[in-house]
């Protein structure tokens, strides 16, 4: 087995059982914090395949600003120990379809898709930013220009729905 | 070298248990996680396949633009999720979905 196997098994395994740890913590922190450290072995994926523009985005997006969001949420709503009553006989079904889904997701990825190896090296030119920038400047110049309107739309949504309602409070 | 269907099936593990979080917690904020866990195990999926078909310049960096994208998405649904959850919470001094049932008929 070579270093690069080993590398990825041990950080399946981490991420794997981080993403276990979520579903199971009965702390709203802890789960968020397991999901923080899911972000960062993804990241470390992301790198393996060649994308560090991807990686330090994952970094610091999702490791950073939605994380932290989250746990500002938590924190402000004091909804830390909420229990969240997992009883069995109602999860059942859930659990029997999503492993089914499971089955057949890993089914289509062993038979379906060619075996292709990828390497974990990746030169500089693969992987500078430069043609990725170039690439979504150029032929994805409208999404790109969209997704900032999309930005401003959700930081206006956020806005309105958290004021306070003056009226209502003031009386 | 790292074949790429061990990323389509770690990508799939990550899916199915966001799905099981989805599906069995009551507590809306984890179930919130649970999305962006599924949405973070697509992405690993797509930058699976941008390596798989690098040598192919016409679509080299397409995989890496869609992660771009649903990064920002996840982004502006969870400025807008939050804000909806903390204006429920204010409303209903509770976050549990088993009590948001003012529309059922």
């Amino acid at each position: 087995m070579t270093g690069e196997l080993i590398l990825f098994f041990v950080l399946a395994l981490i991420a794997v059982t981080t993403a276990v740890g979520m579903l199971v913590s009965k702390n709203a922190v802890y789960a968020a914090l397991y999901l923080v450290l899911n972000f960062a072995t993804v990241a470390i994926f992301y790198l393996m395949l060649g994308s560090p523009f991807i990686a330090l985005s994952q970094v610091t997006v999702y490791g950073g600003a939605i994380m932290v969001l989250f746990l500002f949420v938590i924190m402000l709503l004091g909804a830390e120990n909420i229990q969240a009553e997992i009883t069995l006989q109602k999860a059942w079904p859930a659990i029997v379809l999503t492993v089914a889904l499971l089955g057949l997701m890993i089914w289509m990825a062993a038979t379906q898709v060619p075996v292709v190896g990828l390497s974990a090296e990746s030169t500089l030119a693969d992987a500078a930013p430069q043609p990725l920038a170039f690439s979504l400047f150029s032929t994805y110049l409208l999404p790109f220009e969209i997704t900032s309107f999309l930005l401003l739309v959700a930081m206006i949504g956020a806005i309105v729905l958290t004021k306070q309602d003056k009226k209502g409070s003031g009386k | 070298m790292i074949p790429v269907n061990y990323y389509l099936i770690l990508s799939g593990v990550l899916f199915s248990a966001g799905a099981v979080g989805v599906l069995i917690r009551r507590n809306s904020l984890v179930i919130f996680m649970s999305i962006e866990l599924m949405l973070n195990a697509a992405n690993l999926a797509f930058v699976a396949f941008a390596k798989m078909h690098s040598a192919n310049p016409a679509v080299v960096h397409n995989g890496q633009i869609f992660v771009f994208f649903v990064m920002t998405v996840a982004a502006a649904e969870v400025a807008v999720g939050l804000a909806l959850i903390v204006a429920i919470f204010r409303k209903k001094q509770s976050i549990d979905v088993d009590q948001l049932n003012q529309l059922k008929g």
